[in-house]
């Protein structure tokens, strides 16, 4: 028996996977799919992109009720429960270096996000059930990610995008939360959603500390459903996660400084950069490849030799040219290698070695290197306008938000297309949620454009809706159409710095308030195939609020305190004094032995009660003589004491 | 006899809260407490600092490049600009430079308390004067760019010491490690200011355009058109990082601290030592926490000597020494009848606190910052100058050591900043330093400050019921009661309306005070004044003023002398309390102004008597009071009292009438809340003392 056991543990694993392979086989149109990419990306500041992108989709949960080969159960109940049409969810650390890691080409422009958690969902239920679904959705993530994404619950922290936001829907709800911390204990459950978690193909890859070393990390998780009742035809729900990170490979190189070697790029290798290496394609994935794309500035600077022949060599070309180059070797061959023609730079092309991972297995693991010979310098295609957004003003009482637009030079391949009919315009939208205690002036937007053109041209359409405090943010959507010479725009608006109650603030209020990131999106112009237009995120503020002390409370009730002693004190000591019965006393006792204090003081208070004091007859000198003998006394026996002590120590 | 009984206890009380409030504020260097750091997060000194030879090597390469003769044969020194954006450049930093034209202190009227402006556009620009800052920033790798510390080094290009070269040595050493560090989490901006304009004028300039940029739609033609700058600007484009330069304004986040670093060319000490300068405009100081963390790591962890500024001359002052002896006697004695009764410091301690102590209340009551730090207070901004003095010596193991204590230094502060989670708001920001490590807090320097005005609201009381007793008794005896009683409630009336007269000369004082401190505004428009004419045409403006509102607001001295004989006493007493708000209303504003304030006018105020009285009354007592009154008389007045300091301080050999003038000019170009109180305060009860001290009665 234990024999049989044995075996039937042995061949457990292989049995599963064969089974879940054939059931994905047999199903033929309506199977759940998984397949994962990774693409590699050479940046000009000596650091590299890696994009992991793994795509899973479901068929329509009809057809095979509650349950699921591959794609992950937790994202498909949370789809069906709240009904969620189009979602994405993203955790960043780190800035998206704009000006030089680019912000035109896809990946860039969908997968830089502002810093913190950026989380927006399209929702196909009925208006007045929106915000509800919304509320639980926040707190199913918040569980599912081990986030504190349960904060985009308040009505105070996400706002209604009317058309601005790229899923142009009245059903869209958006929020940030800027400061959110994004670690491994995010990055786990994200992995978990995987088929096969980070055990198999290129998600072996995805080595913690190697990760978090990068410059920037963002993981996202995109999902479109098209799962509902109301329309026919079901294509079930797609999950796409990505994560792209910048690493620097081979940071030792860094510390040579000054040597030519210096501007050469690093070489770099899979396991160089990440310390490990790809053992064969994950069995389940459709399908599972490794991309190496080369800029198109690059490809320009390299000058591939069958640049040089022309176009024509172009159009024939051979795989040999492109992977053999003067400045460069790869350390594998590359199965297949597409050519990417863009639309406004027709000259240009961009280069993206394929490589199947099929065919590498455990013994011979997937390894690809980049070697540089020759030292490249090239640009990444930068978005129309750079988007830089700042504070200004001083003090603690008013500032501003200013967004300021320069222009790049990538502009004028635009212009030239455009410009056939004289009138180029370049459409911008910006998309600004503040927070409520940030009090914004709308009436105070001040655009600034270094072109002569009015500002009623130039602002095309523009959206506001109020913050009202503690239940909703401000939002602002303006549609700018500038001329397309234009070099600097600059948009400003004024704020008051509101006051929050003492249990409003936040533990850690003396850190400042962040407001979240513009979005900046160019409708002309569009990073892939697929229409989405280009997109950048401006950096996060951060707004220094005039804090209370807050050990205040504390002061105020001990001086609350001591007012109410000192007012029932005097009360109690007014009401039950017998004020005529007390003057015969104090005159009889003044009869008797005045001293120079009491008198005085009866007369003080004589004088503060209004009356003019009856003259005293006492010998004060007998008194005043009693008064120093007692004085004399004490200062007598102080003095001893003071000399015992002195004497005795 | 009441009356005098009651104000025979007043003067005792004035008396005693006058010289207690003297005393407190002589006890102020025994009283003070041991700094420490309030902020947990600053974790100062806790890591290993990894400052390397390497880095030290960077920055020596960078200092041999810019004393290098050949570098500063342009006229204009954009070549040792360019020299250090390439090297910043080189670090992988984005750098920009800022071009700025030195806005020009001037005398605003009114603008004293309201914030940074964002400068005027002028319009003739000259190609000619401009200044050109460097500014590099590092981004920090996994932050998320909220927050940024600035390094600040001024460096004028066309007359650059060693001293200089040095102290961008220094920080560039730093930046070259900062950009390969893992664990900044904010940005890092060094500035390399233009100083030929000024230290403070260049910081303030890219302040103004960091915080308050001025947009404007058209794109004006400005100094952009001058040959230089734009050279300076393409020569830079072919860089190899060529995308991390740009010609356009860079900003990082909010501002959390900022250290200006500079190195002292000539130097007689024996040691290195480290100057902290920290007083910004109107008296604000940034948190105590940025200068305990600065002499934490000085002291502790490089060996180096902080220095906080003092008055030099009263370390040499023999009643000083001997007050000092007497404290630590007492202390002694105290001590050994109560063993924990240790409040005693050493005499030379006690002298060398008092010293820093005055210099403390002096740059900060001047309200005038004392380097470039100020800049950044106007902006809530946290900063320090360092300056550091090496013992002088040309070889190159003392250079490198300098570079490397100096630049761990620098590290250690900006990895303490950097650990912050939130701005500086644990520890003072209103404090009085008396050595680096030891401060008085605003709890303790406050009761001097109350202890000295504790008796104006009394003896102004007691004045009124005494004018109004006295005159009641004088008229009581000389009148016939029964012949005019149905007067004599009217007569009650006006008499108890009567303060109003001398409320209204004490408004007119005041008003022109008013006017008085606005003549320099007038003064400073005419062409080609020295300032001992336009000390002299001030004081005669003033003096014409003064008499003009007198007779045109009728002469109230005139008609207090035909009506009343105890007008003076009333005068006395609005006097004080109008002196009272002025003092008290200044300790908020300016705390250390208001105490210099205070000594000077409380004595001067209290004892102010007709002499015509007191030469009446001929007793010692009152020859004394007569001596002291005019005493004050004199030292009170604001000009006097500036000379006989300025005496003191630097000799009475060189002192020039046009000083004053140029010092109350610096005050109002730094927009010193001092001159206000000077011009609105100070000489409006002076004025009032001495018409009380010649008043007729």
């Amino acid at each position: 028996r234990p024999h049989i056991l044995l075996l039937l543990i042995g061949t457990h694993q292989f049995l599963q996977c064969w089974i879940a392979f054939g059931s994905v086989n047999e199903e033929g149109q309506k199977q759940e799919e998984f397949s994962e990419e990774l693409l590699l990306k050479p940046l000009p500041d000596h650091k590299l992109l890696a994009h992991s992108h793994s795509q899973s989709s479901a068929p329509p949960s009809t057809s095979n009720g509650c349950h699921h080969h591959l794609f992950p159960k937790a994202i498909s109940q949370l789809v069906q429960k709240f009904r969620v049409k189009e979602m994405e969810l993203s955790f960043t650390q780190g800035r998206w270096n704009y000006e030089s890691w680019g912000g035109f080409d896809p990946i860039s422009s969908s997968n830089a996000k502002p810093p913190g958690v950026e989380l927006w969902a399209v929702f196909d239920v009925p208006q007045h059930h929106i915000d509800a679904s919304w509320k639980n959705l926040t707190h199913t993530l918040s569980g599912l990610f081990c986030a504190s994404i349960n904060f985009l619950e308040s009505t105070a922290t996400y706002s209604t995008p009317e058309w601005s936001f790229p899923p142009a829907s009245g059903n869209v709800r958006y929020g940030t939360l800027p400061c959110e911390a994004v670690c491994t204990e995010n990055l786990t459950p994200w992995l978990k959603l995987l088929p096969c978690r980070d055990k198999a193909g290129i998600a072996l890859l995805l080595d913690r500390p190697s990760l978090y070393r990068g410059f920037y990390h963002s993981q996202r998780l995109h999902l479109t459903s098209t799962g509902s009742s109301s329309e026919g035809i079901d294509s079930g729900i797609i999950l796409e996660q990505t994560l792209t990170v910048v690493l620097q490979p081979n940071s030792e190189m860094a510390i040579e400084v000054h040597a030519s070697e210096k501007h050469i790029q690093p070489s770099w290798s899979l396991s160089s950069i990440f310390g490990k290496q790809v053992s064969g394609r994950y069995v389940l994935a459709k399908s599972s490849s490794v991309y190496l794309l080369l800029d198109r500035g690059l490809v320009a600077e390299l000058k591939f030799p069958n640049k040089e022949n022309g176009k024509s060599a172009a159009n024939g070309l051979t795989s040999e040219n492109f992977w053999s180059n003067p400045s460069f070797e790869l350390s594998a061959n590359p199965d297949r290698i597409f050519l990417e023609e863009s639309s406004s730079h027709s000259k240009s092309l961009s280069i993206l070695y394929m490589f199947q991972v099929e065919k590498y297995s455990e013994s011979e693991p997937f390894d690809i290197g980049l070697m540089w010979k020759v030292p490249v310098a090239w640009f990444c295609q930068k978005t129309p306008l750079h988007a830089s957004r700042f504070l200004m003003g001083s003090g603690n009482e008013r500032a501003a938000i200013a967004i300021s637009l320069k222009s790049t030079q990538f502009t004028e391949g635009f212009m030239s297309a455009n410009s056939k009919d004289g009138s180029c315009e370049l459409r911008v939208d910006v998309f600004q949620v503040v927070p409520w205690y940030v009090k914004v002036y709308f009436h105070s937007l001040r655009v600034f454009v270094d072109q002569p053109r009015a500002v009623s041209d130039i602002i095309e359409k523009i959206h506001v809706s109020p913050s009202k405090d503690k239940m909703s943010p401000g939002v602002m959507e303006v549609v700018l159409k500038l001329p397309c010479r234009v070099n600097t725009a600059a948009l400003t608006i004024e704020f008051d710095k509101g006051f929050l109650r003492i249990d409003e603030y936040p533990p850690d209020a003396n850190q400042g308030f962040d407001i979240p990131s513009a979005i900046i999106s160019f409708p002309n112009f569009h990073a892939s195939m697929e229409k989405c237009p280009v997109m950048s995120y401006t950096e996060v503020l951060l707004v220094p609020l005039t804090t209370p002390d807050f050990s205040m409370p504390y002061n105020v009730i001990t001086i609350t305190c001591m007012v109410f002693a000192l007012y029932f004190g005097s009360l109690l000591n007014v009401l039950q004094r017998r004020v005529a019965e007390e003057e015969r006393f104090l005159k009889a006792k003044a009869a008797k032995k005045t001293g120079r204090l009491p008198l005085l003081l009866s007369k003080l208070s004589a004088k503060l009660r209004g009356r003019r004091l009856e003259p005293l007859h006492s010998p004060p000198s007998s008194s005043s003589f009693i008064n120093s003998k007692l004085v004399l006394k004490v200062i007598l026996v102080a003095g001893l004491a003071v000399g015992w002590q002195y004497f005795f120590s | 006899m009441f009356v005098c009984r009651f104000e025979s206890f007043d003067v005792y009380f004035s008396v005693v809260c006058c010289t207690a409030g003297v005393l407190a504020l002589f006890l102020l260097p025994v009283l003070a407490k041991n700094t420490y750091i309030s902020e947990n997060a600053l974790m100062p000194g806790s890591a290993s600092p990894m400052l390397s030879n390497q880095h030290v090597s960077d920055g020596n390469r960078l200092v041999k490049d810019l004393t290098n003769p050949n570098s500063k044969s342009s006229e204009t020194g954009i070549e040792s600009h360019k020299i250090i954006a390439q090297y910043m450049l080189d670090l992988g930093a984005e750098v920009s430079f800022h071009k700025f034209h030195p806005q020009m202190n001037q005398f605003h009227p009114l603008h004293f308390f309201s914030s940074p402006d964002s400068g005027k556009i002028q319009e003739n620009y000259s190609c000619s004067s401009y200044g050109i800052n460097t500014v590099g920033i590092i981004r920090a790798p996994r932050g998320d760019g909220k927050e940024a510390i600035v390094l600040v080094t001024p460096y004028n290009a066309l007359k650059s010491g060693f001293g200089e070269a040095l102290s961008l040595g220094i920080a560039y050493s730093v930046f070259s490690l900062l950009t390969q560090v893992t664990w900044l989490a904010k940005d890092i901006i060094w500035l390399v200011a233009d100083s030929q304009y000024g230290e403070y004028a260049a910081v303030a300039a890219w302040l103004r355009e960091y915080q308050t940029p001025k947009f404007s739609s058209l794109s004006t033609p400005n100094a952009e058109m001058c040959p230089d700058v734009n050279n300076l600007f393409e020569l830079k484009g072919h860089s190899i990082s060529g995308s991390k330069f740009s010609n356009s304004f860079r900003r990082a986040g909010t501002m959390a601290a900022a250290l200006v670093l500079k190195v002292r060319d000539q130097n007689e000490q024996f040691e290195d030592t480290i100057n902290i300068y920290a007083e910004a405009s109107n008296g604000q100081m940034p948190n105590l926490d940025l200068i305990n963390v600065v002499n934490y790591l000085a002291v502790h962890r490089q060996g180096l000597r902080v220095n906080v500024e003092k008055l030099w001359s009263l370390l040499n002052s023999s009643w000083l020494k001997s007050l000092g002896e007497i404290f630590e006697s007492l202390a002694k004695v105290a001590k050994s009848l109560y063993p924990k009764w240790k409040f005693g410091i050493p005499a030379t301690e006690y002298v060398e606190g008092t010293a820093t102590l005055a210099s403390s209340l002096y740059y900060q009551a001047l309200g005038v910052p004392t380097g470039p730090h100020g800049a950044f207070r106007d902006y809530q901004v946290d900063a320090i100058t360092l300056e550091i003095s090496p013992k002088f010596s040309l070889d190159k193991v003392w250079r490198n050591d300098i570079l490397l204590r100096g630049g761990r230094l620098i590290e250690g502060v900006i990895r303490s900043v950097n650990n912050l989670l939130e701005k500086f708001h644990q520890s003072f920001f209103l404090y009085l330093l008396t050595s680096p490590s030891k401060f008085v807090s605003v709890g303790v320097y406050m009761i001097a400050f109350a202890l000295l005005i504790a008796p104006l609201p009394m003896v102004a009381a007691s004045l009124y019921v005494d004018a109004n007793s006295s005159s009641n008794c004088s008229k009581g005896d000389s009148s016939i009661p029964s012949a005019i009683t149905d007067t004599d409630e009217h007569s009650i009336a006006i008499r108890s309306w009567r303060w109003l007269n001398s409320a209204k000369l004490v408004f007119i004082v005041h008003l022109w005070g008013a006017i008085v401190s606005l003549l320099p505004y007038f003064i400073s428009q005419i062409p080609d004044c020295s300032p001992t004419t336009s000390f002299m045409i001030w004081v005669l403006l003033s003096i014409l003023s003064l008499l003009t509102l007198n007779s045109v607001l009728a002469s109230p001295l005139a008609c207090a002398k035909a009506t009343q004989e105890k007008e003076w006493a009333l005068v006395k007493s609005v006097t004080i309390s109008s002196v009272f708000i002025g003092l008290g209303l200044m300790s908020v504003i300016n705390f250390a102004t208001a105490e210099i304030g205070a000594l000077l006018m409380v004595p001067m105020c209290l004892l102010a008597q007709p002499l015509k009285l007191d030469v009446r009354a001929g007793t010692l007592r009152s020859f004394c009071r007569m001596i002291c009154n005019l005493v004050l008389g004199h030292i009170a007045f604001p000009p006097a009292a500036f000379f006989l300091l300025k005496g003191m301080l630097d000799g009475f050999g060189n002192v020039n009438v046009g000083d004053f003038w140029m010092w109350v000019e610096s005050l109002w170009a730094w927009n010193s809340a001092t001159y206000l109180f000077i011009g609105m305060v100070q000489l409006p009860c002076w004025v009032l003392c001495i018409s009380i001290l010649f008043h007729t009665c």
